[in-house]
């Protein structure tokens, strides 16, 4: 299996600890002014001056109402979205040690659309809490194949089989793709619509509540996360090269496999299954810092919402006053990508 | 001091046809021994139970009179590393990025390595020769570099004992010669305790002190090596005629295939 990708290694003769601060100083500083500065731009011109000028009252402040109300939910929506599939990406690349896999590649989205196909189609108005039904049924739907490609791809006390977790995978998306398209095929045109909508991503979630939904889980994902990157960097050489460096193999592959599914199943449930973050991210991640996990996975996440939210700001301006779906111009973005990536390691 | 044994270890894992059935052996320390016998006689099995990584269907591994089945992983691989015939990264890491994942088992779950385990995994490259391969790309290096790499990451483990799954397989005799001696130094001089499954009947009567012949995973014969490399077990173990005789200038035994019996 030769298709890791070679990468410029300038950066690996500085200390690890060195490395790591400095990555998340430059990648934190990044998603940090993209989520600030995109608010700003849209139909209407406002000043960042303005939106933070204490003089004026928010209930007269045009421009703040404008950047707190109007635009904020959505850059927050893309920068947790794009942060949640950018690391999902990173771990199920080094767990399935393939660096072409994807957050998808594991059927979680197809099972999350299928969810809130269903949602959608069938009219469905059930909430739970801060969750409305379709992310939550979208969630449901994640989980539901998540656990269904666990329990093909896993027999007590062994490691999970990266081959079989690989065709299960595949077999599911497809699947689910059959259901998605029989579902669309029985709904009426409005329904269609709405559901083929939800497909291409769309980070307008209309305020804060769809986020307040899916950061817990998020946070969850994260939390796990933060257990697994020196593991990652041992499971990508092989689970009995991981084992005999004294890494619990069984442990780490579950806890990649559920976190990484969580993850993109929150992501999933508030903005859509957005394509190619979760790859082109990564990839273009390792091009600047190497392939070590423990600052590949930070920087990822960081640099996966600053894409995310760059890539909804061109969204809705190239065309402006039309709007593109944005997981249009992820794919414009990210096909090329992938292919250039697929022909460059020949 | 470390040493290892198995007592009454079988192992099948629901395949009646592949199996190792009531393997003892007893690994003294600082010593060096040879795992020889035909393909699929179990040896590669043997090194995983041996390790840990496999756990045995009945009996035990032992590593200083503690069974290893109940010791975490990360401790037991703080005295045992181990060298498989290849490692194929998914990722382009460095040849420096390799060796320090040797020293994972030492490190706590969020420490990133120190000055002390920088240093260690210097001493490993230079043990093995490869220290100007230090910002090299893993992937871009020959196969006898890679295989030292990968020897030197294990020593970056700073094992006790170290298993080796036929370290010289796919080397040219240059870089054979230069692994042998390579793992002879590393016993004499660290007093690493070895194990190594092998195909080269000349690479083992060269470097081992005590041979394990295993067929159809069991034990045919296990001892000093100028006790059991002989035509008889050579033909036993293989169904190959052999010329087996002391070489003066080697200081050995070499075995000379005649032909297939």
């Amino acid at each position: 299996m030769n298709e890791a990708i070679l990468v410029d290694r300038a950066h690996a003769s500085q200390p690890i600890r060195t490395r790591l601060a400095l990555t998340i100083a430059g990648f934190g500083t990044l998603a940090l002014l993209t989520c600030v500065l995109a608010p700003l731009v849209g139909s209407t011109q406002i000043s960042l001056a303005r939106v933070f000028d204490r003089s004026i009252p928010f209930e007269q402040n045009v421009d703040a109402q404008i950047f707190f109300v109007a635009r904020l939910p959505r850059v927050l929506a893309g920068a947790l979205a794009g942060a949640a599939l950018a690391a999902a990406g990173v771990v199920f690349q080094a767990m399935l040690r393939n660096p072409l896999a994807t957050p998808f590649t594991l059927g979680v989205s197809a099972g999350a659309s299928l969810g809130a196909m269903l949602a959608i189609i069938f009219g469905v108005s059930v909430s739970l809490g801060p969750f409305t039904s379709v992310p939550l049924a979208s969630f449901i739907g994640a989980s539901l194949a998540t656990a269904l490609v666990y329990w093909l791809a896993t027999s007590p006390g062994r490691a999970m089989s990266t081959s079989v977790l690989l065709l299960a995978g595949v077999t599911l998306n497809s699947f689910f793709s059959a259901l998605i398209m029989f579902v669309q095929y029985i709904a009426d045109f409005a329904q269609v619509y709405r559901a083929a909508r939800w497909l291409m991503g769309d980070l307008d979630v209309g305020g804060f509540e769809p986020i307040a939904a899916a950061v817990p889980l998020t946070a969850v994902a994260f939390g796990l996360f933060a257990l697994l990157p020196s593991s990652l960097n041992l499971l990508s050489l092989g689970a009995d090269a991981a084992a005999v460096r004294g890494v619990d193999v069984v442990r780490s592959q579950r806890l990649a496999f559920f976190s990484a599914s969580l993850a993109t199943s929150a992501a999933v449930s508030l903005a859509g299954p957005i394509g190619f973050i979760g790859i082109v991210v990564p990839h273009l991640v390792r091009l600047m810092v190497g392939v070590d996990h423990r600052i590949v996975l930070p920087a990822s996440t960081l640099f996966g919402a600053a894409f995310l939210v760059a890539c909804d700001l061109l969204a809705r301006t190239l065309l402006a006053p039309v709007e593109i779906p944005v997981g249009v111009v992820t794919a414009m973005i990210g096909g090329p990508f992938f292919l250039w990536l697929l022909v460059r390691k020949g | 001091m470390m040493s290892l044994t198995a007592q009454h270890i079988s192992y099948s894992h629901g395949r009646p046809d592949f199996a190792l059935r009531d393997v003892s052996l007893s690994i003294a320390r600082q010593s060096l021994t040879g795992l020889l016998g035909p393909n699929g006689c179990g040896k590669t099995t043997l090194l995983k139970l041996l390790a840990g990584v496999l756990q045995p269907d009945r009996g035990e591994v032992h590593l200083d009179r503690r069974a290893l089945a109940g010791m975490p992983r990360r401790e037991v691989a703080r005295q045992i590393a181990v060298v498989p015939q290849e490692t194929h990264p998914a990722f382009d890491y460095t040849v420096m990025e390799m060796v320090l994942m040797g020293r994972h088992p030492h490190l706590g779950a969020f420490q990133l390595e120190g000055p002390d385990d920088l240093a260690i995994a210097r001493d490993s490259l230079a043990a093995t020769g490869t220290a100007h391969l230090a910002d090299r790309s893993y992937m871009t290096l020959s196969g006898g570099e890679k295989q030292r790499v990968v020897i030197a990451s294990a020593l970056a483990q700073a094992p006790h004992v170290l298993l080796l799954d036929e370290p010289t397989a796919s080397l040219d005799l240059g870089y054979q010669l230069e692994v042998a001696s390579l793992l002879r130094r590393l016993n004499r001089e660290r007093g690493v305790t070895m194990v190594l499954a092998t195909h080269d009947l000349n690479l083992a009567a060269s470097l081992c002190d005590t041979l394990v012949l295993l067929q159809d995973g069991r034990v045919l014969a296990q001892g000093p090596t100028r006790d059991v490399l002989t035509p008889a077990m050579v033909h036993q173990l293989y169904g190959v005629d052999a010329d087996v005789t002391f070489h003066d200038r080697a200081g050995h035994l070499t075995v000379v295939p005649v032909g297939r019996r």
